[in-house]
């Protein structure tokens, strides 16, 4: 497989509270022959708090960091933070669109952004860049208990104008991507539903309960684990998930992994490599029934072969 | 829906504030409902956002800025990726809430204290440092145990830094932040 290579931006969570999301993005474009480099001396991309004070400082903050990746000679950079995405997305796009908004974000800019990067989703790259042939093939473990409920969150592909990837109603990129490492997945109608986003701290109470029906619906669907993208979606489903129970009287016990861990697992990594043994709710049970993939392609071949017989005697009897 | 009772005299410079920062027209806005329908946050708004949107077609100022909407907004998308006729209404949002903060109106000082406080850890450090954003937070909000529950469970599991990550750029962060309250200062 031919190198491939990006600017990565991992985003301040996923040096911390998600370092675990990170470690699963190395291994497994790793693995996928992707080399990341980071840029030198990134800074916060402003997140929510910064657009809650003024557009052109929340572009500036943002733009800092693409001016860093222009000035690498690179033309891309890719993050796994849904909110450093949006946060580069808007900031670009703007500034590309309205000459006064540039002039203004540049003036307040030590480097000046110059309008050409663009930033992608680490999920984007690897559906449109690696496809799922290259992703199926580094497969090496079968989950046959392993029940999926894919939950995009609400801005990885929203507004489409700005996102520019997946549907904004029903995004399946996720969805396939597993399906492409063998894992099963459920109808999720609960995919772009807000969990409550950034209010954990400051009002607790309405994030545990938007989350706890997210938590449901996936149950409800007949998932025994979620799969997210986006590491505040992360905190509130899963460390949170025994605060849910309090508020809500509930009793989740609900696994929540990324997206890149669970491939991560199908491609023979341990849960300690990718992290998982860092969350809140434990997924050991689940864990257990990973198995060679060479016995389910047995499997397959064997129920192949027991259907064979009857429909060559179907095909007998039709002639 | 309940009826919205318009108290206040129709503000044309607040529309036209609005407008020109925002660059979404309000007159768009045929009263569909259907921000409202999938905004996750209905529930907890004082005013449902299409309220919100009505509020600003007839320049209701006060109420607006001192609704707790505007503070609850999570900015999730769904309302400007639904709206039919094309409003950025999440921008809105953003919008009248910049303009609260300008104009110190804040009906929710929770959520401002919790972007203060990551404000304030991004202008020093460069990058965000999350336990001193929660301290920040905890200290200043008077809710000194917010999360503590959430601490043994991330103990010992490498997730919590308790010094922050410097970066060499941390002061031309800082210069941006100096750089913007100039360039407010002179916009007035
Ligand atoms: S969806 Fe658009 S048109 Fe309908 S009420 Fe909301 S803002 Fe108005
Ligand atoms: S962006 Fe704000 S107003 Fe719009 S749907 Fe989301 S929370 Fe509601």
């Amino acid at each position: 497989m031919s190198e491939k290579e990006y600017i990565y931006f991992p985003g301040c969570s996923l040096e911390a509270s998600a370092i675990e999301y990170d470690m699963s993005v190395r291994k497994v474009l790793a693995a996928l022959g992707v080399k990341l480099i980071e840029p030198d001396d990134w800074s916060c991309c402003g997140s929510t708090p910064a657009h809650s004070v003024d557009h052109v400082f929340a572009a500036a903050v943002a733009a800092r960091n693409l001016a860093i990746v222009e000035k690498m000679g690179a033309s891309t950079v890719i993050t796994a933070c849904p909110a450093c995405l949006s946060a580069f997305k808007k900031a670009h796009l703007r500034m590309k669109k309205e000459e006064g908004f540039k002039k203004e974000v540049n003036a307040i800019l030590d480097e000046p952004y110059n309008c050409g990067v663009t930033a992608k989703s680490v999920l984007q790259i690897l559906v449109e860049d690696i496809g799922p042939k290259p992703v199926a093939e580094k497969v090496t473990l079968d989950f046959p208990d392993l029940k999926v409920a894919p939950y995009y969150g609400c801005i990885i592909n929203r507004p489409p104008e700005i996102m520019e990837f997946d549907d904004p109603e029903n995004p399946m990129a996720m969805d396939n991507l597993m399906t492409s490492v063998g894992v099963k997945v459920c109808d999720f109608a609960f995919k772009v539903e807000c969990c409550g986003a950034a209010f954990g701290v400051a009002k607790r109470k309405m994030v545990n309960e938007l989350s706890s029906k997210v938590l449901s619906m996936a149950l409800d669907a007949g998932a025994n684990c979620l799969v997210v993208t986006c590491q505040l979606c992360h905190q509130n489903l899963d460390l949170r998930q025994g605060q849910i129970n309090n508020t809500m009287g509930s009793s989740f016990n609900i696994p929540v992994l990324f997206f890149t861990q669970v491939m991560g697992l199908t491609y023979g990594y341990s849960p300690q490599e990718l992290g998982i043994d860092k969350h809140n709710i434990q997924a050991e049970g689940l864990l257990k029934t990973r198995r060679p993939v060479e016995e389910r392609i047995k499997e397959e071949q064997e129920k192949a072969k027991a259907k064979k017989p009857k429909a060559k005697k179907a095909e007998e009897e039709e002639s | 829906m309940e009826p919205i009772n318009l108290t206040e005299k129709t503000d044309w410079q607040f529309i036209d504030q609005v407008k020109k920062e925002s660059l979404q027209d309000p007159a768009l806005c045929y009263q569909c409902g259907n921000c409202t329908a999938g905004c996750p946050y209905t529930k907890y708004f004082d005013y449902p956002v299409s309220q919100v949107m009505r509020l600003f077609q007839t320049g209701q100022k006060e109420t607006i800025l001192n609704s707790r909407s505007i503070w609850l907004c999570a900015t999730c998308e769904t309302c400007t990726t639904r709206c039919p006729c094309e409003i950025d209404i999440a921008h809105i949002m953003d919008v009248l809430r910049i303009i609260a903060r300008r104009e110190n109106y804040v009906s929710e000082k929770d959520v401002k204290t919790f972007y203060d406080s990551f404000l304030s850890s991004m202008k020093h450090h460069g990058r965000v440092f999350e336990v001193g954003i929660l301290m920040g937070y905890n200290f200043k909000s008077g809710h000194l145990l917010a999360d503590a529950d959430l601490g043994p469970k991330i103990l010992g599991k490498g997730k919590i830094h308790f010094l922050p990550t410097r970066i060499k750029g941390r002061d031309k962060v800082a210069e941006i932040f100096r750089k913007f309250q100039e360039m407010r200062k002179n916009r007035v």
